[in-house]
């Protein structure tokens, strides 16, 4: 069958005439079935025409990989007009997932080495724009060698090139690195522009590549002066600024290369302050330029009048009405705000204008760039400014304010009473996009303020009168009333409205979120486990409450129908135990610097403490495990490793029990073996929250004249225990009393059986290998009662 | 660096599309889809940059586009392009594209325009601009790019390779271009002109060859020649 050969442009024609989805489909499958016969029965005259056609259906999203072959025939084809379809078929088509990739590399080598100039070009951008690491490595010698070709065309692709082959395959740099220095000196923009971008690559991979530029700097300074100084009467210049590209390039360099590097820095002083004066910024060419600038000299170690001649450049940029040059201002200053923090400060003013910019891309730039200069000082101006924003910020940018200005709140707060205020405020305008720990954090607040507790009470009391769909809220609104609900009853408050509220009306708030359709289940929880705790907080008769718990005992949430039969359990059998299990909870604890890990813990000890003193393990969750618990002060001996004191602490704390204290005295340390100056001692630690646990720390001291080398200490206990042993700290005791070595043993002893150790011990001392066995009976009594 | 260019109509529809990083089939339409639904949505008064989809690569990359008439000319970029640099070549790349691409109608117009461009600064024309050609030419500028996209790429791969800006003076890509546009034209012009022959025949016209030529009788007089001796 006649293969069809219609020209590129009869066949863009008919998909353009194709008035649905489905015709042009039509038409182009149609076509593609006679490319495909075409391909099967080689056309080599009219295949780059077909070619043409495919790579015109892959651009609209047609497969067309059964043209992969065809690229290679077409690459590997003497004519010109085939190889440029060929190799842009290559670079559409193939790429180095594909395995077909590698067989071009052989096409490639060939055209390298004998291709005229444009056959040559082909091939370098298309190695440069799919060239897999494998080809990279095997084509590396030929683009080394096209470093030095006569054309000036071919040696500004070779140079590109080889900046991606460095991005592939880094050890390659070697190769690439020695010809750069010479190449700086070509005239040719185009080389340049390459060598530069060439020189940067081989800066930011190696420290060591870095140091043996800055011999350059000198000749980059004299390129940079060049072009500045040439002005408009140079082919390459773009509205008076002679080839802006390079000059970017070149400055970004300068900064990599003078960053932290005094001489370097000296050496362009004067340069940057001529450039930063002599360019014409009333374009995008030269506003280009200047920005670079102002990055570069605020990066490296200018001199301090340069600096301020930057920082005004920005300020001035910040007020243009170009939006775009706005958009490149706020960009700027946010890359400086760490550095030079208090120039940015300046021009906070500006800045909290563009806030109020209509445009999304030009907002959320200043949104960040105000984040960044929220400190101690300028904390409440700012703050209330940020709120405003997220009333009538776009959607997208909520979640992000909403996570700023709470941690900003964190970070800042001049009092606490403020910073709940912020938090509430947050909740009520934004509640759905805030974080999840944002919950747990504002409930630690406010444990922790104790003088606030009824004025946080009161006004989340309010709030939540007024909107229960804020689901942050809501949870933490019902927490409070839970835990503060006496409080919210008592009367007045100096710091709020007083507030006359009764019973009935804070029960029948609580019922409503439970019952509502937008309360989330954990929110359900809070609510119910709120309830609960009025009942004693609370003066009037409970059956209303008991009434909630009985219904929701069957309901269809297993957590929540557990908590219910748990609840009701404690009205019914355990009525005694109510008021002692609900006392008020002290303050969770909050870990260290790991925000998230100390939020994801006091939630899941919040949990914990509310859901009725019901340890985390997934078997000893029925009360009557509990109440066993209560009889005496033997604990199960099943605690999960991960498991922090803290819960162990509130544990005790809210059962209230009439336990015996358990002992607190230091347990006095052991020396158990003595040899040649070599000495073994134990010493013990029992940790309060777990009885069953000790912590033993083997120490060896070395007093004598020699090293103590290849020390292994290996220990074996009575079966009823069992034993961990630690890594050492190292397993060298250096002479004449150097560092000891220390090695931990974890002995779980749940019978309290008494503890007898063995140690066996090989080492070298003196040279000779010496290697001890021996029991320790002699523990001290404290150690395993 | 670069991480892909893309060039699509009012519609989305794609006119160009160029990834420097490897990106599957689906991926990469996906990437078309997502990159106008995003600059679709902006104003015509807001600044040129926008960040960039999720596909793209998220924070580190931004969107830089340009609107002219029915097309988008959208830049993916990474961090360490300069933003007014790069708008700055979008716009001289648009130019000389169709000055090379197109009809002679086309041509005069925009060479006019950019010169003044130039000259006047990029805000007060650009808004002439992008009206006088709505007005004036409507789909031509588009059309011109859809029937030689081919072109379009070969102009592109002069400016941009694997990723990083590789040559910013039209005139030599200009030049460069027009030497490879003659080589193409030789080749098809000596080696061609065979295959061209026998297509040629084989698509002539012509009418049916007749078996049968009956001329009729002729009777043909055969002069007595002398015998030669």
């Amino acid at each position: 069958m006649v293969a069809s050969s219609l020209k590129l442009q009869e066949l863009i024609q008919e998909i353009r005439e194709a008035k649905t989805q489905a015709q042009e489909r039509e038409v182009i499958q149609k076509e593609c079935a006679h490319i495909r016969a075409s391909f099967r029965d080689g056309d080599p005259l009219h295949s780059h025409r077909q070619l043409a056609k495919l790579l015109y259906a892959h651009m609209l999203g047609y497969p067309a990989h059964f043209g992969q072959m065809e690229c290679l025939k077409l690459i590997a084809s003497p004519r010109f007009t085939d190889k440029r379809v060929g190799y842009l078929g290559a670079m559409l088509l193939l790429d180095e997932r594909q395995d077909a990739h590698l067989l071009i590399t052989n096409s490639i080598k060939n055209d390298l080495s004998q291709g005229i100039e444009a056959v040559q070009g082909l091939a370098l951008c298309t190695l440069s724009t799919m060239g897999s690491a494998e080809m990279c490595r095997d084509l590396a010698p030929e683009v080394e060698k096209l470093l030095l070709q006569p054309s000036a065309y071919v040696r500004k692709k070779a140079v590109l090139t080889a900046v991606h082959m460095i991005r592939k395959v880094p050890e390659l740099s070697d190769i690439f690195l020695p010809p750069c220095a010479q190449l700086l000196h070509e005239r040719h923009h185009g080389i340049l522009l390459g060598t530069v971008t060439l020189i940067t690559e081989l800066c930011e991979r190696s420290p060591a590549a870095l140091k043996h530029f800055r011999k350059v700097v000198p000749q980059l300074v004299h390129t940079l002066r060049t072009l500045v100084m040439t002005g408009c009467s140079t082919e390459h210049s773009v509205s008076g600024v002679s080839d802006p590209f390079l000059q970017v390039q070149i400055l970004r360099l300068l900064r990599i290369l003078g960053r932290n590097h005094e001489e370097s820095s000296e050496t362009m002083n004067d340069l940057l302050a001529q450039v930063a004066t002599n360019t014409d910024a009333s374009r995008n060419a030269g506003s280009a330029v200047l920005f670079e600038t102002v990055l570069t000299i605020m990066d490296i170690r200018s001199a301090a009048g340069l600096r301020v001649l930057a920082v005004n450049i920005l300020g001035r940029f910040l007020l243009n009405s170009d939006r775009n040059i706005r958009y490149v201002a706020l960009t700027s200053l946010l890359k400086l705000v760490q550095s030079d923090h208090s120039a940015v400060q300046r021009h906070r003013p500006t800045v909290v204008e563009c806030l109020r910019e209509p445009d999304a891309s030009l907002s959320r730039r200043a949104l960040e760039l105000s984040l960044a200069l929220v400190n101690s000082s300028n904390v409440r101006t700012m703050t209330q400014e940020l709120q405003g924003f997220l009333e009538s910020c776009p959607p997208d940018l909520r979640a992000d304010c909403a996570s700023g200005i709470l941690l900003a709140a964190e970070r800042f707060a001049p009092t606490k009473r403020w910073h709940i205020d912020t938090i509430l405020r947050v909740l009520t305008t934004a509640g759905t996009y805030v974080r999840d720990d944002a919950v747990a954090n504002l409930i630690q607040l406010i444990g922790g303020a104790q003088e606030l507790h009824a004025y946080s009470v009161r006004r989340l009391y309010s709030a939540l009168a007024e909107d229960i769909s804020q689901q942050p809220l809501v949870q933490v609104a019902a927490w409070c009333i839970g835990e503060y609900g006496d409080l919210l009853l008592e009367g007045t408050c100096e710091e709020t409205e007083p507030l006359q509220v009764e019973e009935d009306v804070v029960l029948a708030l609580l019922e409503r979120v439970l019952q509502s359709h937008m309360s989330l289940p954990a929110t359900r929880g809070y609510a119910l486990t709120a309830l609960m705790k009025l009942s004693t907080r609370l003066h009037g008769d409970n059956n209303r409450i008991c009434q909630v718990m009985s219904i929701y005992g069957s309901c269809q949430d297993v957590e929540l129908q557990q908590r219910a039969v748990e609840y009701n359990a404690l009205f019914r059998k355990y009525d005694h135990l109510r008021a002692a299990v609900l006392e008020k909870m002290p303050l969770v604890e909050r870990g260290g610097p790991q925000v998230n890990e100390a939020a994801k813990e006091s939630k899941e000890v919040a949990q914990l403490s509310e859901a009725a003193p019901v340890p985390t393990e997934t078997q000893a969750s029925k009360l009557l495990d509990l109440l066993d618990l209560l009889d005496g002060p033997s604990e199960n001996a099943q605690h999960p490793p991960p498991l922090d004191p803290t819960p162990g602490d509130t544990l005790i704390h809210l059962l209230d029990l009439p336990c015996t204290p358990l002992p607190s005295a230091p347990i006095p340390n052991l020396k158990v073996f003595e040899r040649e100056g070599l000495q073994l001692t134990l010493s013990f630690v029992r940790p309060p929250g777990t009885p069953t646990l000790l912590l033993i720390t083997v120490t060896a001291t070395n007093t004598s004249g020699g090293d103590v080398t290849h020390f292994i200490c290996q220990v074996a206990v009575p079966k009823s225990f069992q034993l961990q042993l630690q890594a050492p700290s190292g397993d060298t005791v250096p002479a004449q009393g150097g560092l000891p070595m220390t090695q931990l043993l974890r002995i779980l002893n749940p019978n309290k059986a008494p503890l007898r150790l063995k140690l066996r011990l090989t080492y070298d001392h003196f040279g000779q290998s010496v290697q001890e066995i021996f029991e320790v009976n002699n523990l001290p009594v404290e150690t395993w009662q | 660096m670069i991480k892909a260019i893309l060039i699509f109509n009012n519609h989305g529809k794609p006119r160009l599309s160029k990834f420097y990083q490897p990106y599957s089939e689906d991926t990469q339409q996906q990437i078309i889809r997502e990159t106008f639904h995003l600059v679709s949505k902006r104003d015509e008064n807001v600044c040129n940059f926008l960040e960039g989809g999720l596909l793209i690569g998220g924070s580190d990359n931004k969107l830089i586009y340009r609107h002219y008439a029915t097309l988008y000319f959208v830049f993916c970029v990474d961090s360490s392009e300069s933003e007014l640099g790069i708008l700055d070549l979008i716009q001289r790349w648009f130019f000389h594209s169709l000055e090379h691409v197109g009809n002679s109608v086309v041509t005069v117009f925009p060479l006019w325009l950019s010169q003044i461009f130039e000259e006047e600064g990029v805000l007060s024309m650009h808004k002439v601009f992008v009206e006088t050609l709505d007005k004036c030419f409507e789909n031509v500028c588009e059309l011109d790019l859809i029937f030689h996209v081919d072109k379009v790429h070969n102009i592109l791969a002069e400016m941009v390779m694997g990723g990083m800006v590789l040559e910013t003076n039209m005139n030599e890509i200009v030049t460069q271009i027009d030497a490879q546009n003659k080589l193409e034209k030789s080749e098809a012009g000596l080696a061609g002109a065979p295959a061209r022959a026998v297509s040629a025949v084989k698509n002539m016209n012509l009418p049916e060859i007749p078996r049968n030529i009956n001329i009729g009788d002729i009777s043909i007089k055969v002069p007595n020649l002398p015998s030669f001796k």
